[in-house]
């Protein structure tokens, strides 16, 4: 029998838990050529910033062991060319689509969120929350969870009631957990982890950085024992709450690995750049270990690696049978 | 679709070693099908678990009907990816995806083209010279690299081209110098209408110059580093002006390889151009 893949972001129902993640799946025309983007959960666009961004120098990308640096810097088009070219054509081939948007202050979340307020086509927000606070000196927000819970907040006021808002984490903050907390508390209805940690690598022939900016945020499996502690961590202490979990996920095993962890969705990034077809195979992947291991439903699996030791696994009631 | 990319896993069927280089031909019909001159390769290295995530971009050297169509591609050994290409034996198989970017634009009309290639970047021109001979077209080649076994497909110049000048930094083969040193009086001899190139970006900076002095459109395909090569990382970008006056930075791999070496700012690559479309501090929208 097939397993029952849907998961739910807040009220809102995807086919299936498998997601792009933000800023490794282009405009979804890319991605459209090897396979079809409605098939997948939902399509999650790169962070949309207000106005046109170039982005940073190159070298912008490093690989290192089971990972990759990158630093983009967000560039897009801005909001307006994006709601005009690159929403509509989701929109029109019937995507669900998930918007990151990304911003320097609460102002320009809120006018964001406000201007994607009545564009058609948007599934759920995701709140980047790594971007610097250019009023805080240029901390980024996540790392402050007063400013993280702001910007959930004022993004959730302007978002229609019925698109579901995420928060995405980083994890190279004090405490992940309090953060979560701050942005629920802020009005998350959901949140995705982790955003990439900041990392750094010296070409030892140029003497010099590999990356023009220095820095860039680390992906790949590198991060994925990162992505399943946070992951770990904020369902222990949130239950509750849906969890978009991603960071290296390569296989079927490590989305499963995420989704036992307290995922109630998966997205892929980088396994994108090597492997245009990673989502969908996946999916299968995923599909295949949950019936093997006697999974009805996918929500089964939420989760489960935290009943306790010796335990089998949550098996569904069945109400009509009950003899009491 | 016609000309858009596929994945396949492609079964090695010779490698050889060309001078400095090495080059693989791989069975990969679907991929030698769609394939135009200019067109490229990102290959997978590493095998099926491997901890080197991004794919290696190559230039398509040859494509040939053989077993149901073939390509080729030629690379140098750079670090651990492109050593474990090295390392390929007939009938290993490799994860290719292509063919990808823009092909070279052709001319509508028999002229007079110079194909001007530096050390590897030289193997894309000759499936390029090729289908020029074929529409009518004169071709003369300039090659030109570090020293004489850095220069690629010599002998295949020769065989080929209507002349054929080579160039090396040591003077090992040919002339002593650059090929810029040498394009001006070529471009002058043929009367060329238009020169292709494909090389590192400080000598297509070069050509570029020869070509805008000439009053001639130089076609460059720029080498940039890249993790995917369709597309979706964003890490292969060049600044670039577009039809409207407007910098832009865009992509290498979707957006060119190819492009008219006028629009390219060479002395602007590696940064962000002040008038740059998004830059910080500058022109928004």
């Amino acid at each position: 029998m097939a397993v029952d893949l849907r998961s739910y972001l807040g009220h809102v129902e995807l086919p299936n838990p498998v997601l792009t993640a933000s800023g490794c799946g282009g405009t979804g025309r890319e991605l459209a050529q090897f396979f079809d983007v409605t098939r997948i959960g939902a399509f999650v666009t790169r962070s949309i910033t207000m106005a046109p961004r170039a982005g940073r120098p190159t070298p912008r990308m490093a690989e290192t062991p089971s990972g990759m640096l990158s630093a983009v810097g967000l560039q897009g088009p801005g909001v307006e060319v994006f709601a005009e070219r690159e929403l509509s054509w989701l929109a029109q081939r019937g995507a669900r689509t998930i918007v990151s948007i990304g911003g320097g202050s609460v102002a320009e979340y809120t006018a964001l969120a406000r201007r994607l307020a009545d564009a058609p086509g948007i599934t759920a927000v995701e709140v980047n929350l790594s971007c610097p606070n250019v009023e805080d000196r240029g901390r980024v927000f996540a790392r402050d969870g007063s400013a993280a819970a702001e910007v959930v907040a004022s993004v959730r006021a302007a978002t229609r009631y019925d698109v579901p808002v995420i928060a995405k984490l980083a994890p190279d903050v004090a405490d992940v957990v309090s953060l979560a907390r701050l942005c629920v508390d802020g009005g998350a209805d959901a949140l995705s982890m982790i955003n990439t940690p900041l990392g750094m690598s010296v070409d030892v022939d140029t003497m010099r950085p590999s990356l023009a900016a220095g820095t860039g945020g680390l992906s790949g499996p590198a991060i994925r024992p990162l992505a399943v502690r946070c992951v770990w961590q904020v369902h222990a202490a949130l239950p509750g709450v849906p969890i978009v979990g991603m960071g290296g996920v390569m296989t079927g095993r490590d989305a499963l690995e995420l989704v036992l962890a307290g995922a109630c969705a998966v997205a892929v990034g980088t396994a994108l750049f090597h492997d245009p077809y990673a989502c969908q195979r996946i999916l299968r992947e995923l599909e295949e270990l949950l019936q093997a291991r006697g999974f009805d439903r996918l929500a089964d699996a939420v989760g489960l690696a935290h009943r306790p030791a010796g335990a089998g696994p949550r098996n569904r009631i069945e109400l009509e049978e009950s003899s009491l | 679709m016609a000309g858009s990319p596929v994945q396949v896993t492609g079964t090695v069927l010779t490698t050889r070693r060309v001078e400095a280089y090495h080059a693989l031909t791989v069975v990969a019909p679907a991929v030698a099908d769609r394939f135009r001159p200019g067109h490229f390769v990102t290959v997978g290295v590493g095998g099926p678990y491997t901890s080197m995530l991004t794919r290696r971009a190559f230039a398509i050297h040859d494509v040939k009907p053989d077993y149901g169509g073939t390509v080729e591609f030629v690379f140098s050994v750079r670090g651990p990816g492109t050593a474990w290409l090295a390392d390929r034996r007939a009938r290993d198989t490799l994860d290719l995806v292509g063919p990808l970017g823009r092909p070279f634009p052709l001319p509508r009309d028999p002229c007079t083209c110079v194909l001007v290639g530096g050390e590897y970047g030289s193997a894309s021109l000759f499936v390029l010279a090729d289908v020029l001979q074929r529409r009518g077209c004169r071709v003369d080649f300039v090659l030109g690299a570090s020293s004489a076994d850095r220069v690629f497909g010599a002998l295949r110049a020769r065989r080929m081209g209507e002349t054929t000048t080579l160039t090396t930094e040591d003077g090992s083969l040919g002339m002593r110098g650059e090929v810029t040193d040498v394009l001006a009086g070529v471009i002058a001899d043929a009367r060329a209408d238009v020169v292709y190139a494909c090389g590192p970006m400080a000598m297509l900076r070069g050509v570029t110059r020869v070509c805008v002095e000439f009053g001639i459109p130089a076609q460059v395909s720029v080498e940039q580093s890249m993790a995917c090569g369709v597309g979706i990382c964003m890490t292969c970008v060049v600044p670039v002006i577009d039809e409207d006056g407007v910098t832009r930075m865009v992509r290498a791999c979707t957006d060119g390889p190819v492009f008219l070496g006028e629009r390219v700012r060479f002395d602007d690559v590696g940064t962000i151009p002040f008038d740059a479309l998004g830059a910080p501090g500058g022109r928004h929208g």
